[in-house]
């Protein structure tokens, strides 16, 4: 069967392993390098960026990560998920690292602060989304390889793009776990298979 | 996500959502949240892996040294503190102070705490917290006080513990407690649950969400006492979804490194090896006052209701 971790440093972990549970796969969390080689793909859950970005250097993931990403390891990342899937972040701390994977530019904390986090619908891959944008980033600049999936339909924000696809690697902005909308997870899971089928 | 009844004012898109809010505490899961008194601190909790910062005038031992009155913070220290960290910053606001709240809120705090740290301003009534988008956190001795706090809007709840003590008997009593009375809730039958919610003091529809659920509708972290990597991880095996350290950080005699001591205890709650490794060569922790040598006047955690 199928197996997804959790990166599970910090976060809302507890709701992406539920997400996934329901879209029949096995979710795990990952702390540890180990738990990592069990995974055939991992998803790194909202949270705060620069605390996950710590403590993966800290408990010797953040290498480990970007090799397997590197030889085509799935991740999907959701709000801090996506600026640790980034290639490149704005108004970050000046010593953040990120797995990198996605090439991108995004910026932190881009909606502004906790006030304005808001909840609104999004198109995502043509569908209209329920999502929850908690001190949210937005994707500033993407590069040749990149699809955008999703962007903000309405309000000031309205066009940015918050949600991409590189390859196997798939971030989004907003947060699909805390909704009960499995969409965004479906879409992963889908992605994940499929990747394990190309790689037979 | 909860869906007990709300009141009619909250919205459902846009800011200030009960999912918006009850959902920043999701992400703040599995954290350490750490009391600064000024710009400096901040930048050494930022530094050290913290995943907000509460801002305040005075950290709880000195509060209970010192005595008086106390308030909410100087509008200018809480905007040097936004400005120094990237992490959210929260702020406390005194029991029932809606004006106190009101100020934060146009600050641009990310949480309140409306907290019993601060001397109340309403000895009835704490703040309707509905009618901000701002989310709140509050505190809470046992369920019955968790699901008024909620029913009142709280976003987010913490254990109180004893602040300003370094003595962590109380974090694990009220843990425990709250807990345990969640455990209880489920185990009732249905038609027992009315009388249960009497007895609580709380609204029926929350209690029978509760029940079902065996959790709080919200995020719930552990305060008031701790002091060492040990003491955050125990409140994490107890069942804590995260930790404030109030005092215990910035009254140490090497502030950074517990503070990073501490956030990794918390990651690796369960994981002993982790846990002595963090815990070497810290120095002095703070050195703290039994809460049994308090009188139960000057005991914060009696205050709210």
């Amino acid at each position: 069967m199928t197996t997804i971790g959790v990166l599970a440093l910090q976060g809302d972990v507890r709701e992406h392993l539920g997400a996934l549970a329901e879209c029949d796969v096995l979710a795990r969390p990952v702390r540890r390098p180990a738990e990592l080689d069990d995974v055939d793909a991992l998803v790194v859950p909202g949270g705060e960026s620069t605390a996950i970005s710590k403590l993966a250097v800290t408990f010797e993931l953040l290498d480990p990560i970007r090799k397997r990403i590197a030889e085509g390891m799935p991740a999907y990342g959701s709000c801090a998920g996506m600026i640790m899937l980034a290639s490149e972040v704005l108004d970050g701390r000046p010593d953040q690292q990120t797995f990198g994977g996605i090439d991108m530019t995004v910026r932190r904390n881009a909606f502004g602060r906790q006030v304005d986090s808001f909840e609104d619908t999004v198109d995502f891959d043509g569908d209209s989304l329920p999502a929850v944008f908690i001190r949210a980033p937005w994707v500033e600049r993407t590069g040749p390889g990149v699809r955008v999936m999703g962007r903000v339909t309405g309000g000031p924000a309205a066009g940015r793009i918050v949600a991409v696809r590189q390859g196997n690697l798939l971030a989004t902005a907003f947060h699909p776990e805390l909704t009960g909308d499995l969409r965004v997870h479906r879409h992963f899971v889908d992605l994940v298979r499929q990747a394990d089928v190309d790689a037979r | 996500m909860s869906e007990h009844p709300t009141p009619a004012a909250t919205p459902d898109t846009g800011t200030g959502t009960a999912r918006v809010k009850r959902g920043m505490a999701e992400m703040l899961k599995g954290g350490v949240i750490m009391d600064v008194v000024n710009a400096e601190q901040a930048k050494i909790a930022e530094d050290a892996g913290a995943v907000a910062v509460m801002a305040l005038e005075r950290v709880p031992a000195d509060i209970r040294a010192q005595g008086g009155v106390s308030r909410m913070s100087d509008p200018d220290m809480i905007d040097s503190i936004i400005a120094a960290v990237s992490i959210p910053v929260m702020a406390k606001a005194r029991i029932g102070h809606f004006v106190e709240a009101q100020v934060l809120q146009s600050l641009g705090v990310d949480y309140i705490d409306e907290s019993e740290v601060l001397t109340p301003a309403d000895y009835a009534n704490h703040i309707d917290k509905w009618a901000f988008t701002v989310p709140f956190v509050c505190g809470a001795t046992n369920l019955g006080e968790a699901l008024r706090r909620i029913t009142e809007g709280a976003a987010m709840i913490r254990s109180k513990g004893e602040a300003g003590t370094g003595d962590v008997s109380n974090a694990t009593t009220h843990m425990r407690t709250i807990r345990g009375e969640i455990r209880r809730l489920t185990s009732l039958p249905e038609d027992e649950l009315y009388v249960a919610a009497k007895e609580l003091q709380a609204p029926y529809e929350l209690v029978k969400e509760v029940a079902a659920n065996g959790k709080l509708p919200v995020v719930m972290f552990t305060a008031g006492g701790i002091a060492t990597p040990a003491d955050a991880a125990m409140m994490m095996q107890l069942g804590a979804e995260g930790v404030f350290v109030g005092s215990g950080i910035f009254k140490s005699g090497n502030p950074a490194q517990r503070a990073n001591a501490i956030v990794k205890a918390t990651t690796f709650h369960d994981d002993p090896d982790v846990i002595a490794k963090v815990s070497r060569g810290l120095g002095e922790a703070m050195v703290g006052i039994n809460v049994d040598d308090i009188p139960v006047p000057h005991r914060l955690a009696e205050r709210g209701w």
